[in-house]
């Protein structure tokens, strides 16, 4: 029986290159979260309109918090869905 | 004299001249306070993301005002007192949401489109 780690594969496993993350308001020079623009938060937002992590939307911890703080204002009057499924 | 911003959602039964009564009464009440108005944006009747008060469509409003800090008390009070305001929501602006909005109503692109995930 062979161990797992003798197990040897025709082809390597093809890793897909983690892309660079950066964070996009240091690197445009966007200062301020606007909670009016849906559509400029709904790329911080999940399927079911859950916020994403940090480690996913690449943002560093001053942004995160000015998007958290605009996306759950917008929750609040109505214009992002606090929780539904297929927002995009 | 601090920046704010104030969102409303009316009842959609509001008709049109009641709307424009309704905005007409908070900006005399707001310049009679010694506040002055920047920009008022009545986006009219849209759909919300989910049912208030029983109701899944509002007539939106966001009114940019300037105002003593002692003003916003005031103004609550005012809102809270009329039926037809389903919800509101006073923010208050620093300086890079006042260029920013100033920078959003002059076409000057905000840096928000280009941003890609």
């Amino acid at each position: 029986m062979a161990k797992a780690n003798e197990i040897k594969y025709l082809t390597a496993i093809k890793t897909e290159k983690p892309k660079k993350k950066f964070c996009r308001f240091k690197k445009y020079g966007i200062r301020y979260v606007d909670y009016k623009d849906t559509e400029f938060l709904k790329k911080f937002v999940n399927e079911q309109g859950k916020l994403l992590p940090r480690r996913l939307t690449g943002n560093s911890l001053k942004y995160q918090r000015k998007v958290s703080d605009a996306v759950k204002k917008a929750r609040q009057m109505a214009l992002l869905p606090y929780v539904t499924d297929l927002l995009k | 004299m601090n920046n704010y911003e104030l969102m409303v959602i009316f009842t959609p039964v509001l008709s049109e001249d009641e709307f424009k009564a309704a905005q007409k009464k908070y900006t005399d009440f707001i310049v009679e306070n010694g506040g002055t108005v920047v920009h008022s944006n009545p986006w009219g009747l849209k759909s919300l993301a989910y049912p208030v008060q029983k109701k899944t469509t509002g007539i939106y409003w966001v009114l940019e005002y300037t105002a003593p800090s002692s003003f916003n008390e005031k103004l609550k009070i005012q809102i809270l007192r009329d039926d037809n305001i389903m919800r509101h929501m006073a923010t208050a602006l620093d300086k890079y949401a006042v260029e920013y909005n100033a920078k959003k109503r002059s076409g000057v692109p905000t840096g928000t489109e280009k941003a890609e995930i």
